[in-house]
């Protein structure tokens, strides 16, 4: 990529920008119906401490929900590698849990799991675990044939080559699961926070959004809109720089590839 | 070593892939399977290598004592290293599988890198080394066990022409030295007939033996540019010409 394609995305946004102040101020659009990106600043500044308080406590869901995520797609992905009676018992369930909208399910959730915080992980967790889930076996799956063989040949073990061959050749397509999954678990995370702020807990970003609502406080509302939109960006930013670290020390190709 | 009586394989897709080989490896014998491609080499390799059984036929070890881990070494076609470890454990893999330390098996791990010339190359990645070190690589890790058998699936195959020479030299040099016993499938009439103590020839569909031809070149490295190496390729160009189906 040159500079100028690196450059390129944040001058056609702030265009954007200019544009829509320029077209909100001339055509004195109502700041309840359209704000200008000057509106939106100035509200966020004006409410700044509880706008980030509430990406806060969405971040940790979302946290939450990512590290739950990982622990249970890898787990599941191992069980269902390790036996083909455990594949078949499992795959149908989570291709449900995937296809199943969570808005759905978040009621029934919340009225089980009755601590507020640990039902806005689960809800996220459903959203968030079968890129790992499904990237993970297929890493698993993909363990070149000739590799596999010369273990065999060398009298090795199932447990030395699950951690000496299987587990490594899976690791990139593991932490490109990871990649999809941080910014699902935000998404799980804010529509579990709608759903969960209609009974009255509303600690989150999905809480500031709908109270902006219900106010007519439409700038706030996009400067939360704008928050979200910012931290999901940034997740997967950061996410992708771990990946290539991880690979880079390890040395494997981003692909995956075993040569 | 080992013979091998009335051996076949037949694929569920019905492909006889191999019809009643029956050959002698004997110990110390460089073959050089040489065949066009679909002949069965690579299933005669696996099947060599216990990775595949035969549905028809047997293999009988000297002695009865079929091999155990480690005793086979096997060189793919690519060089199939683990990408994210050095040469060093790539080489040590096969003494790690068999329960070795690294202490302890280092000095093996690097006299048997320093034989196949990469002296000085512990620590580079596969990435980081070209395809003929890589190749010298996979050829190490197969002998570090010190096997009773090597088994190599064209290994030459993807290398340059300048690579393939050196490899080959080198391969040879090592071969004299050590008498590992060798079963090397080729594509190249040139490859067989430089290296081996004998060649079989296969034809395919069904695959089974066409020719044998014992090799009686000098054992000396200036084999190439012996008139009896010109004379031998042209042997063996004729018997393949005389056995192929048209
Ligand atoms: N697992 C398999 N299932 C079905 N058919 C197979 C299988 N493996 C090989 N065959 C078939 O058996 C025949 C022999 O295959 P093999 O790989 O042994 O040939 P080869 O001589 O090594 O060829 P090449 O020179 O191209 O490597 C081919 O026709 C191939 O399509
Ligand atoms: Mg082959």
């Amino acid at each position: 990529m040159t500079s100028l394609e690196r450059t390129a995305p944040i001058a056609f946004g702030l265009l954007g920008l200019i544009l829509w102040q320029t077209a909100v101020s001339l055509l004195q659009v109502p700041v309840y119906v359209l704000p200008g990106p000057i509106a939106i600043i100035t509200a966020f500044w004006s409410d700044h401490a509880s706008l980030l308080l509430s990406l806060l406590s969405t971040l940790a869901v979302t946290a939450a929900a990512l590290i739950a995520a990982a622990s249970l797609g890898m787990i599941l992905a191992l069980a269902m590698a390790a036996s083909r009676l455990a594949r078949a018992a499992i795959q149908p369930w989570a291709v449900v849990l995937q296809v199943t909208p969570v808005v759905a399910i978040a009621p029934l959730i919340i009225i089980w799991v009755n601590q507020q915080f640990a039902a806005l992980v689960v809800c996220a967790t459903i959203v968030a675990f079968f890129p790992v889930l499904s990237n993970t076996a297929a890493g698993l799956a993909a363990t070149p044939p000739e590799l596999a063989d010369l273990f065999r040949l060398n009298g090795a073990t199932r447990r030395q080559t699950l951690f000496l061959l299987r587990l490594p050749a899976a690791l990139p397509y593991f932490l490109a699961g990871l990649r999809i999954a941080g910014t699902l678990a935000l998404v799980g995370a804010v529509v579990a926070e709608f759903v969960a702020s209609s009974g009255g807990f509303a600690s989150g970003l999905a809480g500031r959004i709908l109270e902006s609502g219900y106010r007519l406080e439409i700038a706030r509302m996009f400067a939360a809109l704008t928050l979200l939109a910012i931290t999901g960006i940034l997740i997967y930013a950061a996410l992708g720089a771990f990946e290539r670290m991880i690979l880079r020390r390890f040395g494997a190709g981003p692909s995956g590839e075993v040569k | 070593m080992l013979r091998l009586n009335g051996v076949g394989r037949r694929f569920p897709n019905n492909v006889i892939a191999l019809d009643n080989i029956t050959t002698r490896i004997e110990p110390g014998a460089f073959i050089a399977l040489l065949g066009p491609s679909g002949c069965g080499k690579s299933t005669l390799l696996r099947i060599l290598a216990g990775l595949d059984t035969p549905d028809t036929g047997s293999l009988t070890w000297d002695d009865n004592t079929p091999p155990g881990p480690g005793d086979i070494g096997f060189v793919f076609q690519d060089a199939t290293l683990l990408p994210w470890a050095n040469a060093e454990a790539n080489v040590f893999l096969p003494l790690r599988l068999a329960g070795k330390s690294l202490e302890t098996a280092r000095p093996i791990v690097r006299d048997t890198l320093a034989q196949l010339g990469l002296a000085g190359f512990e620590h580079a990645k596969p990435t980081e080394l070209s395809g003929g070190m890589r190749m010298r690589v996979s050829i190490a890790r197969a002998l570090v066990s010190r096997p009773k058998l090597l088994l190599m699936d064209e290994p030459f195959a993807a290398l340059d022409e300048f690579t393939r020479h050196r490899l080959q030299d080198d391969l040879f040099a090592l071969w004299r030295e050590a008498r590992t016993t060798i079963v090397f499938v080729t594509h190249s009439i040139y490859e067989a007939a430089y290296l081996a103590s004998r060649i079989i020839v296969m034809s395919p569909r069904p695959g089974r033996i066409a020719a044998e031809l014992t090799c009686t070149l000098p054992d000396t490295n200036t084999r190439r540019t012996d008139p009896a190496y010109a004379a031998l390729t042209t042997q063996v160009t004729e018997t393949l010409r005389a056995v192929m189906p048209a």
